[in-house]
C-alpha cells in the first residue's frame, strides 16, 4: 500500500526551477488498478518514478507498506526496486545483446538466486506471457508486442507487489495494445498485484478502476465509472 | 533476500556477468578490436624494447669483458696530453731498405705507447693496491708496434725523409706501394695473478702462460685470432721492434665478442725495456673487495691519485664501448623507452575514450538495469569487466606480436659491431691514418640475441590489466553517475 502525503518535486534546470509535482496526496491500496492521465509535461513520469523508488521527492513522504521511500538511501531504494517493484517502459528497454530468456534473468541477478533456479523461473515467466518458444531470440528478432511481453516477464519474474508501467502501449498498434492490456489485467487478477499505468490512451485508462489526472503537477481523481468498458 | 546473501553471491563469478560481457564485446567487434589492437601494439613495443635493451646490454657486457677482463671493477689511466698524440712520423734514411733495379724496398718498425695513451710511474700500482676496499691491482704497459714497408721507384731524392703516407695501406700513386701493419703488445706483471686485468677473460688453448720465471725474458703469449692470421704457433718466433720473441702459449678470449685485449702479451719489465718506459705503466686494473665498495674505491682513488689520473668504473666504461652496439643501446634506452611510454599512453587514452563514450551511448541500458535493482557495483563491474577483457585481449595479441618480432630478430641474428677502447689505446686519438687508429681499438662483431624474460611477459600482462582497469575506472565512474530515472527519460 502506498501513502503519499504532501508530495512536491522540483527540478533545477540551470537557473530555472521546474515544479513537476505540487502537493500530491494519494493512497493506493494493494491490488488497485490505477491509470494516470494528463497533458504532456504534467508530471506523470515524475510521479511514477517516485512510486518506483527511482527518485526521492523534494518534499513530503511516500510510504510503501509503512516505510518512507523519501528517507531511504540510494542503496536501500535499489533494494526496494530489486525486490518489490516491476517496471514496464514505453520503449521496452530490453538489453539488445541478451536473449529474451537472459533479459528476464537480469531481474533475478541482484537477488542472489542460484543460476539453475534463475533459469527455471525466467522460463516460467516467459511461458506466463506466452513467449516460451521465443526464449532464445534477441530483442531485434522480436516484434514490438513480443518485446513488451518479454519486458513484462522481466518485471514479473521477481514476484513484485507493484507493477508500474509508463505508457506501456504507446509504441504498439491497437490489436497488440489490447493483448498487452489484457495480459496485464490477467496478471493483476491472478497475482493480486497493484497496477499503475501512465497512459495517453483513454481506452487504456478506462480499463482501470481509478483514473487520476495530472495537470501541471496537480493531481485530481475522476469519479469512477462503475462498470469498466469491455 | 538479505544484503549478506547478495554480496556473497556477487563474489563468485555470475554466469550472467560472463554472458553479458562476451555478447557486448562481440556485438561491438570493431570497437573492441580497435582498443585491443592499440593495446597490443603498445604491449608488443614494450616487450621488444625491453628485450632489445637486455640483448644490447649483454652484448655490451661481453664487449667490455673481452677488453677489461671479467674481474675488473675499476681501471686507472692517465689523461692524454696533447703532445703525446702528435702526428705519427716514419723516417727512412738512405740506409733503410735495399735497392733492386729501379725499385727501392724498405721496411721500418716502431714501438711506442698507443696513440692518446700516457704512461705513468708504476709506483701508483702499489699505492692503489694498498687503498682500502681494493682486493687486487695490476699495472700493464700497452704498446703498439707499427711496421711500415713498401716499395718506391728509386728516383731522385732518396735521402729525403718521407712523411705521413696518405693511404693506410695499399698503393698511393705511381708504382709505389706501402703497407702498414699494426700489432698491439701488452706488457703485464707475470708475477701477479691474472684474475684481474685483460687476461682474466682469456683461456689458454695451447702452450703455457707466462710465469714469474719469465720476467725480463723475450717470451710472448699470443691471442689466438692474431696467431691464426699471422700463422704463428707455440715454438714460433715473433719480431717486436727488431727483437725476436719466442711464442710459449696461445690464449683465446672467453667472451662472446671474439678477440682478446691485445695481440701479444709479454712480461712487463721486458716491455718497459723495449719501449724505454722503465718503471712506467699505461693502466692499472683494480678489483674491489665487493661490488658495494666500487663507488667508495673510485672516490678514494680519485682523491689520492690527483687530477691527471682518470678512474673509471665498469659503469663509466660502458660508455667507452662504441660502434653499433652503443647506438643500439642508446636507441633502446632513449627512443625505445619514450616511444613505448608514448604509445602506451595513447593506447590507454584510446581505451578510456571508447569506454566512456560506450557508457554514454548505453545510458538507457544501464539506467534500466539500475531501475530493475542492479547495484552500482554490479553495473561498474560489468563496465570494468568489459574493459579488462578488452585489455587482456590486447595483451595476448601484444605478447604474440612481441614474441614473433623477437623470434624474427633471433632468426636473422643481426651482428652488431662493438669497439671498446683497449687497454693499449686511449679513447681514440685524433688524426693519423685510419688503419692505425682502428687497430688501436678492439673491434668485434657480436651477434645480437634478444632474451625473453618472465618478468617482461609479466610486465606486459600487468600493463594490459592496468590499461583495462584505467579505462574501466573512467567508464565505471561515468556509469555510477547515471540516474536510474534515465531509463524512463532517454527513449531510443
Ligand atoms: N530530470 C529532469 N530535469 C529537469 N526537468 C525535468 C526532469 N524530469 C522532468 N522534468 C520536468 O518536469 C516536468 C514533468 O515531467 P514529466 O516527465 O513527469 O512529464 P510527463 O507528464 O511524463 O510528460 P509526457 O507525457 O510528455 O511524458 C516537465 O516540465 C519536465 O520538463
Ligand atoms: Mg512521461
Amino acid at each position: 500500500m502506498y501513502q503519499l502525503t504532501n508530495i512536491g518535486k522540483t527540478y533545477k534546470q540551470g537557473s530555472r526551477i521546474v515544479t513537476a509535482l505540487k502537493d500530491v496526496d494519494l493512497t493506493i491500496e494493494d491490488g488497485d488498478h490505477v491509470a494516470i492521465q494528463g497533458q504532456t509535461g504534467g508530471g506523470k513520469s515524475t510521479l511514477l518514478q517516485l512510486l518506483g523508488a527511482l527518485d526521492r521527492p523534494s518534499t513530503g513522504s511516500i510510504l510503501l507498506d509503512g516505510k518512507d521511500l523519501a528517507r531511504m538511501r540510494d542503496a536501500e531504494l535499489g533494494r526496494v526496486r530489486a525486490t518489490r517493484i516491476g517496471f514496464v517502459f514505453q520503449g521496452f528497454n530490453l538489453i539488445p545483446t541478451l536473449t529474451a530468456q537472459e533479459n528476464v534473468e537480469t531481474a533475478l541477478a541482484p537477488l542472489g538466486i542460484a543460476a539453475t533456479d534463475r533459469r527455471r523461473r525466467a522460463a516460467e515467466a516467459l511461458a506466463a506471457v506466452g513467449l516460451d518458444t521465443r526464449a532464445s531470440h534477441l530483442p531485434s528478432e522480436l516484434s514490438g508486442g513480443q518485446q513488451q511481453r518479454v519486458a513484462i516477464a522481466r518485471a514479473l519474474v521477481k514476484d513484485p507487489s507493484v507493477l508500474l508501467a509508463d505508457e506501456p502501449t504507446g509504441a504498439l498498434d491497437e490489436d497488440t495494445r489490447n493483448d498487452i492490456i489484457e495480459l496485464l489485467e490477467r496478471i493483476r487478477d491472478e497475482r493480486g498485484i497493484t497496477l499503475v499505468v501512465v497512459t495517453h490512451d483513454s481506452w487504456v485508462a478506462r480499463r482501470a478502476k481509478r483514473r487520476l489526472q495530472l495537470r501541471a503537477g496537480v493531481l485530481t481523481e475522476r469519479p469512477v465509472a462503475t462498470v469498466p468498458v469491455g | 533476500m538479505s544484503d549478506r546473501i547478495a554480496i556473497g553471491r556477487a563474489a563468485t563469478v555470475d554466469p550472467m556477468f560472463r554472458t553479458y560481457l562476451t555478447r557486448e564485446l562481440k556485438n561491438r567487434r570493431r570497437q573492441t578490436l580497435i582498443v585491443a589492437v592499440g593495446m597490443a601494439l603498445a604491449i608488443a613495443l614494450v616487450i621488444v624494447v625491453n628485450s632489445v635493451a637486455g640483448g644490447v646490454k649483454a652484448a655490451q657486457a661481453s664487449a667490455l669483458a673481452s677488453v677489461y677482463g671479467v674481474g675488473t671493477d675499476i681501471t686507472v689511466t692517465k689523461a692524454a696530453t696533447t703532445s703525446s698524440s702528435g702526428t705519427q712520423q716514419f723516417t727512412f734514411g738512405a740506409g733503410a731498405g735495399s735497392t733492386t733495379g729501379g725499385t727501392r724496398t724498405f721496411n721500418s718498425a716502431q714501438l711506442r705507447t698507443a696513440r692518446g695513451v700516457t704512461t705513468f710511474a708504476a709506483t701508483a700500482v702499489t699505492k692503489i693496491a694498498s687503498t682500502s676496499g681494493v682486493q687486487a691491482a695490476t699495472g700493464v704497459l700497452g704498446l703498439e708496434s707499427t711496421t711500415f714497408s713498401g716499395q718506391t721507384p728509386n728516383s731522385g731524392s732518396s735521402s729525403a725523409p718521407q712523411t705521413r703516407p696518405t693511404a693506410g695501406t695499399g698503393t698511393s700513386g705511381g708504382p709505389s706501394s706501402f703497407g702498414i701493419d699494426s700489432t698491439t703488445v701488452l706488457g703485464y706483471d707475470v708475477a701477479a695473478s691474472t684474475a684481474v686485468g685483460p687476461l682474466s677473460s682469456t683461456a689458454l688453448t695451447s702452450g703455457r702462460m707466462l710465469t714469474a720465471a719469465d720476467a725480463g725474458k723475450d717470451v710472448a703469449v699470443l691471442d689466438s685470432d692474431y696467431a691464426t692470421s699471422a700463422s704463428k704457433k707455440v715454438g714460433s718466433t715473433v719480431t717486436i721492434d727488431a727483437k725476436t720473441f719466442s711464442v710459449v702459449g696461445i690464449v683465446k678470449s672467453t667472451s662472446a665478442s671474439g678477440a682478446s685485449a691485445s695481440n701479444l702479451y709479454i712480461p712487463l719489465d721486458t716491455a718497459q725495456k723495449l719501449s724505454g718506459d722503465t718503471g712506467k705503466v699505461t693502466s692499472v686494473f683494480v678489483q674491489a673487495t665487493s661490488a658495494a665498495q666500487i663507488g667508495a674505491v673510485q672516490t678514494a682513488l680519485e682523491k689520492s691519485l690527483g687530477s691527471p689520473m682518470t678512474v673509471n668504473t665498469q659503469a663509466s666504461l660502458a660508455s667507452t664501448v662504441t660502434g653499433s652496439v652503443s647506438t643500439a643501446a642508446s636507441l633502446a634506452q632513449s627512443l625505445g623507452l619514450w616511444l613505448s611510454v608514448l604509445v602506451l599512453a595513447a593506447a590507454f587514452l584510446l581505451a578510456v575514450l571508447f569506454t566512456v563514450s560506450g557508457v554514454t551511448r548505453r545510458t538507457r541500458e544501464f539506467g534500466t538495469l539500475k531501475a530493475i535493482g542492479w547495484t552500482n557495483r554490479r553495473v561498474v563491474g560489468q563496465v570494468a569487466g568489459e574493459s579488462v577483457v578488452q585489455g587482456l585481449l590486447g595483451g595476448a595479441i601484444g605478447v604474440a606480436l612481441g614474441l614473433a618480432a623477437i623470434a624474427v630478430v633471433n632468426v636473422i641474428h643481426p651482428t652488431l659491431t662493438a669497439s671498446a677502447a683497449t687497454a693499449t689505446a686511449g679513447p681514440g686519438g685524433p688524426g693519423g691514418p685510419a688503419g692505425v687508429a682502428r687497430a688501436a681499438t678492439s673491434a668485434a662483431s657480436i651477434a645480437l640475441s634478444l632474451p625473453v624474460t618472465a618478468s617482461v611477459l609479466g610486465l606486459a600482462v600487468a600493463l594490459a590489466i592496468l590499461g583495462g582497469l584505467v579505462a574501466g575506472a573512467f567508464g565505471g565512474w561515468r556509469a555510477t553517475r547515471l540516474r536510474p530515472a534515465a531509463a524512463l527519460r532517454s527513449v531510443a
